[in-house]
């Protein structure tokens, strides 16, 4: 049954893997400077360590919005923005993976009658802005940079090719990194409270804990997506907004793993923290988002010719119909769940917290009420 | 990756060697009109020689330059554009030995004083074709260089002309048959040939150039 439950969530990395791979090897591999295979291999590699490494920062930030305590819980969230996805995408309209989950876990607590945490949902919602705004203002500067220096360089337009593709395979695999270690609290979030996995000894002194075995799990399924329907992504990708050159892409692309990693790394964090500076929230943020808000950038530094606007106007409503529209589709499944399949989607046993640490799953206490009108449903056997 | 930037070397490599063909055409053409006009006519049909051959060598170069391009996958963005410049300038070395063909061909007899004109537009025009190459230098290396090499070659397109015009009033206006008169204007006309074609590189020069600034 475990393992029925985490395919909501497989299904979530799956089409994060389809969706956002396109968004940092797109332009290379649409364009024929990187071939889809390589690119591929890149992005898989880099997304796994990524999770592995550096996934647990965003999780613990999700885990404070709504620590889903429960795998049919956790299973019926996932599903809940996986669906979101799906519809959206399928409607043509921009949709982030980011905003569908936080909207699904919002569902989740409103049908729990669990406290959401304005504090962290205000965080959340902030870096949404924040971080297109964070990109364009990366691209535009890493964009003038690179203007520079080009400009003297002198270098020949074949030499130039070669360091572009370089450049766009080792931003690329950071990129990819920085998706992994920022976006797989998307796909495993939901599940960590209520993970099912125990430690596994590796070697004298170290192990694979059970939250690792969960990135490892989504970072594979994001792996698969990439591998199985990304190339058809990336054939397309890059010139909605703005048509881009390679050289171009490689500076979105760049900016886009900038904001990535510093809304991911815990060890930035900690660097900060130990500089005595402020610190940045650890967030999930939306890796197409990021990229829209670069490209936006070198579009308006540029002279704001070519830039599809209407896209851009459809992007920002995504912001509110998303989450709204992933929390409503994750009540009504959750009522379905609990009440016509009689899962427990809460675990009633628990301690009521707002703030629930990552990996030990959360109590919650007997006291915890469910409406009652969903309660009262019949269920047929 | 290094053997990428190998191979990226040796096209840059046969790209430069190609354009110093064309700079080459060009000059063999101006000593070649100047060993007509003086009379010494077989350094002449060496020097036609040497241009067919100097033609047909840079035909080679650039269809192996266009196979590396487009088998290695090249330049994607650019590789069109590349393409079609080293296309059209080897249109105007095929200019130049076309043009020198006719004179050993059809041996037109040019009246003595008007020589001087004659070596003015072959200067003219090779002077286009040479400015035409150093755009095409720059575009690959120095974008910002273009603008100034498509002046000049604009600027001798239209000396070649005000020359050939010079030229064709004076034959024109002397005691001549008219097929005389013709068949030499016909020469002018083939030599301004050139200074078109250099201009309608750097047209598309220039577009490429746009294309490929950041």
């Amino acid at each position: 049954m475990i393992w029925f439950f985490l395919t909501s969530g497989l299904f979530l990395g799956w089409s994060l893997g389809a969706k956002d791979a396109a968004n940092v090897f797109g332009t290379a591999v649409g364009s024929g400077m990187v071939r889809f295979k390589v690119a591929a291999s890149i992005a898989s590699l880099f997304v796994i360590l990524g999770a592995m490494v550096e996934g647990s920062g965003t999780t613990e930030t999700l885990g404070h919005l709504g620590a889903v305590n429960a795998m049919a819980g956790s299973f019926t969230v996932a599903l809940a923005a996986g669906l979101t996805l799906s519809w959206m995408t399928r409607a043509k309209l921009p949709v982030a993976t980011s905003q569908a989950i936080v909207g699904a876990i919002l569902g989740w607590n409103w049908f729990t009658k669990s406290p959401t945490d304005v504090a962290v949902l205000s965080k959340i919602v902030a870096t949404w802005f924040l971080s297109p705004l964070l990109a364009s203002l990366f691209a535009v500067l890493i964009y003038l940079l690179f203007k520079r220096i080009l400009g003297r360089a002198r270098i020949h337009i074949l030499r130039l090719d070669a360091y572009t593709r370089a450049g766009l395979i080792i931003v690329g695999a950071l990129g990819s990194y920085t998706l992994g270690a920022n976006n797989i609290a998307n796909v495993m979030g939901v599940f960590v409270p209520a993970s099912p996995f125990h430690d596994i000894p590796l070697f004298v002194g170290a192990s694979l804990h059970g939250t690792q075995q969960l990135f490892l799990l989504g970072a594979l399924a994001i792996a698969t997506g990439i591998y199985t329907y990304s190339q058809r992504m990336m054939q397309a990708v890059g010139n909605e907004i703005f048509k881009l050159t390679p050289i171009l892409a490689l500076i979105v692309v760049l900016a886009h793993t900038i904001v990535l990693f510093i809304f991911a790394s815990t060890g930035l964090k900690r660097a900060l923290l130990a500089l005595g500076l402020p610190t940045i929230p650890l967030v999930p943020v939306s890796s197409s988002q990021a990229i829209v808000g670069a490209i936006f950038g070198i579009g308006m530094v540029k002279g704001m010719k070519g830039l599809n606007f209407r896209l851009l106007g459809r992007i920002a409503a995504g912001w509110i119909i998303t989450p709204v529209f992933a929390a409503l589709i994750s009540f009504s499944a959750l009522f379905f769940v609990q009440n016509v399949f009689e899962q427990e989607v809460i675990h009633r046993t628990a301690v009521p917290q707002a703030v629930a640490p990552p990996v030990a799953v959360p109590t919650r206490p007997d006291t915890l009420s469910i409406p009652d009108t969903l309660t009262t449903i019949p269920v047929i056997h | 990756m290094a053997l990428l930037f190998k191979k990226s070397k040796q096209i840059e490599v046969q790209i430069d060697e190609f354009l110093d063909l064309v700079i080459k055409g060009g000059l063999i053409f101006k000593q070649a009109v100047r060993y007509y006009l003086q009379g010494r006519l077989e350094e002449f049909e060496n020097h036609l020689k040497e241009l067919n051959d100097t033609e047909e060598k840079g035909d080679d170069l650039r269809r192996e330059i266009e196979s590396k391009l487009y088998l290695r996958t090249l330049i994607p963005e650019s590789r069109g554009d590349v393409l079609g410049l080293m296309e059209s300038s080897d249109k105007v070395l095929n200019q130049t030995t076309e043009t020198l063909l006719q004179f050993s061909v059809e041996s037109p007899v040019i009246p003595e004083d008007l020589h001087p004109i004659v070596l003015d537009i072959a200067d003219y025009a090779v002077h286009a074709c040479e400015g035409m190459v150093k755009a095409i230098r720059a575009y690959f290396r120095d974008l910002a260089s273009v603008r100034d090499h498509v002046n000049q070659v604009l600027f001798y397109r239209k000396e070649t002309n005000k020359s050939a015009e010079k030229f064709k009033r004076a034959v024109f206006s002397r005691e001549l048959r008219l097929s005389h008169k013709i068949h030499l204007r016909y020469f002018a006309y083939h030599i301004e040939l050139i200074a078109e074609e250099a201009e309608d590189v750097c047209d598309r020069l220039s577009i490429a150039t746009i294309k490929r600034s950041i």
